[in-house]
């Protein structure tokens, strides 16, 4: 934008652009613009509600009215300038320079405020109330309405998160546009019609998003207020402070508002390039598992006489672990699992200590099925992903053509859920997803199923329907694969031929925050930092140069992974374990985890919360919350996303500065006291431009196939279920996806359960049951939600994606 | 000018079954089909806009130009939509016509589709008239069955659906681009303008929105050529025009006369005012055109004279009140209606008819002040032209124009509020 200093100079206008007069200013805007932002632009702010920049206009609430004169004819009504895109010639004045807009915006501001409660003393939103604010601004000093007010009865609860509030609503239909144009969850919509107009759910079809929250931000009045955060304080007695969210891997900016130490709210921060103005209901509302009564404060070691564990200083703590460790690793090694969720410094923590201290590969953050495969998929072609060579959010937004295998955007990335179907909307993208049935993301992106086996993803990419194949020919086209490709024999391998045939863009998104940091800071078996193979002897030079390590040093063979760990603990060949934050639960064979943490091994646990993990340790050493510490992670795109500290003082130690303490005690030096200095020292390894861990190359597996006696298994987790970050808010959870097993008519008649309401899958492990609901399912597959149920895929079918389960009428009638 | 009826759209309205196939094609009816369908499409629009035919749905806007906005060779279906939701206060022309000779609209609707390249329209009758629809959709069968409608018209070569759809009770439907969406089988409130519906309506087609009255004119104009249309009326305003008379005459009814007639012609053929009283307001065209009066008895109603006269032709609804009625009450009956049948969508038209109905409401039980007035019409003013279509605009024609020349009445009622209070005063003191 250009402003005219002196009405004689002329002002060029570039291509695509057009001069217009607001206030008297000459103003180049591009063409298309729409004049309240061009306004904006040039420091004049329109009073507006319906307005959204990221919503279609609408011309709803008349507020943000403006004269214009257009080939010098003044257009004879006032215009709403969120609806007017500017032209050549156009000449506009603002509330600044026109009394007609000036009262043309008092008197709709008076109209909006002549139903509206004055209720601001208690309404959630004084404070930061666009209404009161352009009320206080534009608005009369007093009322002249003496009438009756319009009443309705309040909160009705929209869900169990959200509540309205109808007689706050100014109806500028933000959130009914929001749900229908971003979310695509057409759950709330305008009832009634004239003064009666209000915002409802439709009969037995309840508000039902994952992405509700955001009509709580954006509604420019306290008419949509959380449960959560109802009545719970004053905007202007929070501290604000930017975050990122630690629960997908989407790296969704945040902003966490709190005081007294304690956090009252999360909201989505802006972030065009990756979150734009929208999070997930799970990334605003489950911060609350960090207060949970679990919560672990101090340091405990178990006790030598009683075998049960006791609070302890950390000097104790430290020392016990130390001395525990060395002598495990005198007696056999010791293993790390770091976990998924780290930031990098901490990751980078285990990854050092692992080879510094312990002087072992044998470290795997995976805590999640896991295969060499993908391993080598990691090594080849994840480590070392940016923003500026890979798939961003935005090359999703503008692919020709996306396909997603083994991946459910909506629940396991939202953020990318979002993208792909604003990319439908705006630029007509065709989105595949190959999986095992149309789930409500195939509809809101207005994709196409390719139907296949569970276990079968990889052997269907040799077989595309020549429709997708030519389309991920064309220039841009995306392939996105998902956390469970690690669960399919060969799909790593086939996605990464298909993406060099078609020249598309291959992306993996796993579902921890954690996991991309983790790699990046070689937390594998594999791969020290920056993804530098451990048998390539010039990258251990590399990091042993810049480690102060002898030559030598670093161990030289590659590593156990996760199994490979849990195996030899098991056996006895490793005598010690470290472990970050990991739930057992969660891994792909709980039972042999458990059986490996019970055999007697000395475990160091670094955790937030008792866990399975915690209970068993020898040493648990409590660590910072998320919101209690600096750090960075590193989303799928690659893209770093740091953040700092949110509570100061809390005196609570990231995992960093609690392994960089316990190695001092072991006599090694990490240098990451804090997460900036583990930063620095990353930095100074640089980035790896040697060998790399070579490309995997394993054929499609062969899928089980269902039989008269077994279905196949399909798996995934719901974005809102019982993982334990999700703990503390039965709010959110109450807006979970309802539980369901889902199988066709067809395999439910050849199972004998088309009658059954409770269905139970199981395995010789054990078995989960759930309510059945028919959906277009490939014969003899059935599909559970991982772990929205108290009986788990994993723990209590000790089975995965693509395992053979039986399918029968639930014994007793009740669900588990 | 002419005080003479001119039947061309009522003309078959008093043969025995007017509605009926037989009577229709007995009297010329599908004649003007014949013709339409000899000549090119783009001759019938010339024709249209040589006639000066303009839209009769009360806006006037010239029928010819409208069709000529539908892009031609755009790959599109294209739509023609009748909008047959009567709905505004006094008007009560295009439901007599659809029963009285629903095969003038078809016919019409055959034409015009013809002429803007459409294979499908649709007619959105006003759901509350059910005999009328049931009338419709017997005339559209009999039409089908005849092969004026369906496949290869007549061996032309072209082919039309009508389907009649029932709206569900909402003024605002009325509005075009509301009738769109409520067509779509959407919420019916107003689209954003643009993109116009004659690039982007139904179906995000384009398609020309019609009214009863316009596309019934269209058979005869074909018959007639546009001189012989241009004859009646107006230069600006030429043809005939469906006058509805109702209120306090002596004959109310239709009265089908040419553009630019007055009021005192029109009252003389209805047989003046009734029982003798004097008039004393009118709305020239439906409730949401600004009041007449008595002075304006000799006002020519075409587009130019009403509209030069502060109010505008609107649907020619000719409500006459005599000087019984209490121009305060009646403008808070209609407000009440505005208020009841505002859309909600934008805050000016739902709002401020909330607003104004209570004043209204209570000025006309005697508890106003003279400072209502001043409220009432500074209301009006942030309503006019501020609201996202025209409803807005409409439900302040009553208020304003019965404030200007009416005043005192509004005037007499806070009157007797301060009285009222007076000798609550003085009671209270004596007591």
């Amino acid at each position: 934008m250009t402003l005219a200093a002196d009405k004689n100079t002329d002002i060029v206008v570039p291509d695509g652009h057009v001069k217009l007069t607001i206030d008297g200013a000459e103003v180049v805007a591009p063409k298309g613009e729409l004049l309240i932002r061009t306004a904006e632009r040039l420091g004049t702010v329109i009073p507006r509600f319906c307005d959204h920049p990221l919503l279609e206009p609408a011309g709803a609430c008349r507020q943000c009215l403006v004269e214009v004169e257009m080939g010098g004819r003044p257009m004879p009504k006032p215009q709403a300038s969120c609806t007017l895109t500017v032209a050549d010639g156009m000449v506009v004045k603002t509330q600044l320079t026109s009394p007609v807009a000036d009262k043309a915006q008092a008197g709709v501001m008076e109209l909006l405020l002549i139903n509206h409660p004055l209720d601001c003393p208690i309404c959630d939103k004084g404070g930061e109330c666009p209404l009161q604010n352009q009320a206080l601004k534009h608005g009369r000093t007093d009322s002249r309405f003496t009438e009756t007010k319009r009443t309705f009865p309040k909160p009705i609860a929209v869900s169990s998160q959200v509540l309205l509030d109808r007689e706050r609503c100014v109806l500028c239909q933000r959130c009914t546009r929001f749900s229908e144009q971003i979310a695509g969850d057409p759950f709330i919509e305008l009832l009634e019609r004239g003064s009666q107009q209000q915002i409802g759910t439709a009969q037995d079809q309840p508000f039902q998003s994952y992405f509700s929250g955001n009509t709580i931000q954006i509604c420019p009045v306290g008419a949509l207020t959380s449960a959560a955060y109802r009545f719970r304080s004053r905007p202007f007695d929070l501290v604000s402070t930017p975050s990122v969210c630690e629960h997908c891997a989407g790296g969704c900016a945040t902003r966490t508002d709190w005081r007294r130490g304690k956090i009252t709210r999360r909201l989505a921060a802006e972030d065009p390039q990756v979150n734009e103005e929208w999070i997930c209901d799970k990334g605003r509302f489950a911060f609350t598992y960090t207060t949970e009564p679990d919560r672990l404060l101090r340091p405990r070691v178990r006790d030598a006489k009683t075998g049960e564990l006791r609070d302890a200083s950390w000097t104790e703590a430290l020392r016990v672990a130390a001395e525990g460790l060395t002598k495990a690793k005198e007696a056999g090694g010791v293993g790390v699992l770091p976990g998924g969720r780290l930031t990098v410094e901490d990751a980078y923590a285990y990854s050092k200590f692992a080879r510094v201290a312990l002087g072992t590969n044998d470290i795997d953050y995976r805590n999640r099925p896991s295969s060499a495969e993908e391993l080598a998929f990691l090594g080849s072609t994840v480590s070392g992903t940016n923003p500026e060579h890979g798939v961003t959010y935005g090359d999703i937004e503008k692919a020709p053509a996306v396909l997603l295998i083994a991946l459910e955007p909506e629940e396991e990335a939202p953020g990318v859920f979002l993208r792909l179907r604003k990319g439908n909307r705006k630029h007509g993208n065709r989105v595949f997803h190959m999986g095992q049935w149309t789930t409500p993301a195939v509809v809101k992106t207005n994709g196409t199923l390719i139907p296949c086996l569970p276990g079968e993803e990889a052997d269907m990419l040799g077989r595309l329907p020549s429709e997708v194949d030519e389309l991920l020919r064309r220039p841009d086209a995306v392939i996105l694969l998902g956390e469970r490709a690690a669960e399919i024999t060969g799909l790593f391998s086939t996605a990464r031929e298909l993406a060099a045939q078609t020249g598309a863009k291959l992306a993996w998104i796993p579902r921890r925050a954690g996991e991309l940091a983790a790699i990046e800071a070689g937390a594998l078996p594999t791969m020290l930092p920056g993804g530098r193979p451990v048998t390539d002897s010039v990258a251990r030079a590399e990091v042993e140069l810049a480690w102060g390590l002898e030559t030598g040093t670093l161990p030289t063979a590659e590593g156990r992974d996760l199994a490979g760990i849990l195996g030899a603990v098991a056996n006895g060949r490793l005598a010690g374990l470290v472990i970050g934050s990991v739930d057992v639960h969660d891994l792909p064979n709980p039972e042999l985890a458990e059986r490996a943490l019970d055999s007697g091994v000395f475990v160091v646990s670094l955790d937030l919360r008792e866990s399975s993990v915690t209970r068993r340790a020898d040493v648990v050493l409590p660590v910072a919350a998320i919101s209690e510490k600096a750090g960075t992670y590193i989303n799928w795109e690659g893209r770093r996303r740091p953040f700092p500290v949110v509570i100061t003082g809390t005196n609570r130690l990231p995992d960093c500065r609690v392994l960089d303490t316990l190695a001092v005690e072991m006599d090694a030096d990490l240098f990451t006291q804090t997460p900036a200095a583990a930063m620095a020292d990353l930095g100074r390894l640089g980035h790896h431009t040697g060998n790399r861990i070579p490309a995997p190359s394993v054929d499609a597996g062969r899928p089980n196939r269902p039989g008269q006696r077994h279905a196949v298994l399909a798996t995934w987790h719901q974005l809102i279920d019982h993982g334990s970050m999700q703990d503390g808010e039965p709010h959110l959870a109450g807006t979970a996806r309802p539980a369901v097993a889902r199988l066709s008519v067809d395999t439910a008649k050849a199972f004998g359960v088309a009658d059954a309401a409770l269905i139970t899958v199981g395995t010789d492990r054990g078995s989960v049951t759930l309510l059945a609901e028919f959906a277009d399912l490939p014969e003899g597959v059935v599909w559970l939600p991982s772990n929205s149920t108290p009986a788990t895929v994993r723990t209590s079918l000790g089975a995965g994606h693509g395992a053979l389960v039986t399918v029968t009428t639930a014994a007793n009638g009740a669900a588990s | 000018m002419s005080n003479e009826l001119v039947p061309v759209l009522t003309k078959r309205w008093l043969s025995p079954n007017s509605w009926t196939m037989d009577t229709y094609e007995q009297l010329e009816g599908y004649q003007g089909l014949r013709k339409a369908l000899g000549a090119q499409p783009d001759q019938l629009i010339e024709l249209v806009k040589a006639s000066g035919l303009r839209g009769r749905g009360g806006a006037g806007f010239p029928t010819g130009l409208k069709w000529s906005f539908i892009p031609q060779g755009d790959g599109k279906p294209h739509y023609l939509v009748i909008n047959a939701d009567e709905g505004e206060p006094g008007t009560c022309k295009d439901i007599p016509l659809m029963m009285a000779d629903p095969h003038s609209l078809i016919e019409g609707c055959i034409i015009t589709s013809y002429a803007i390249r459409a294979n499908f329209c649709a007619i959105y009758v006003r759901g509350e008239v059910l005999h009328c629809i049931r009338r419709l959709n017997a005339a559209v069968q009999e039409a089908y069955a005849k092969g004026y409608l369906g496949k290869n018209i007549l061996g032309s070569g072209f082919d039309l659906d009508i389907v009649v759809h029932a709206g569900a009770g909402a003024y605002i439907c009325g509005e075009e681009t509301a009738l769109l969406d409520s067509l779509e089988g959407r919420r019916g409130q107003p689209r954003l303008k643009p993109p116009f519906p004659a690039t982007s309506g139904l179906y995000a087609s384009p398609t020309v929105v019609n009214n009863v009255e316009t596309i019934t004119s269209v058979p005869y104009i074909v018959l007639g050529g546009s001189d012989w249309f241009r004859a009646m009326g107006t230069e600006k305003s030429p043809g005939p025009k469906i006058y509805s008379i109702s209120g306090h005459v002596e004959k109310p009814g239709q009265y089908e006369a040419p553009l630019g007639i007055t009021l005192r012609e029109l009252l003389e053929m209805a047989g003046g005012m009734k029982d003798g009283i004097p008039l004393k307001f009118w709305t020239p065209g439906g409730s949401s055109t600004p009041l007449f009066t008595a002075e304006h008895l000799d006002v020519p109603l075409d587009f130019e004279g009403a509209a030069a006269a502060g109010s505008m032709l609107g649907t020619t609804a000719v409500q006459v009140f005599n000087e019984t009625v209490s121009v305060p009450w009646a403008v808070m009956k209609w407000t009440e209606f505005y208020k009841h049948e505002s859309c909600g969508k934008c805050t000016p038209c739902r709002e401020g008819t909330y607003w104004l109905t209570q004043i209204l409401q209570r000025m006309c039980k005697g508890e106003g002040t003279a400072a209502d007035i001043e409220n009432l019409l500074d209301i009006c003013d942030n309503i006019l032209g501020r609201s996202f279509c025209a409803l807005g605009d409409g439900a302040v024609s009553p208020i304003t124009s019965g404030i200007k020349y009416f005043r005192h009445e509004f005037l007499a009622l806070c009157e007797k509020n301060a009285e009222d209070s007076y000798e609550a005063f003085l009671a209270g003191a004596s007591a």
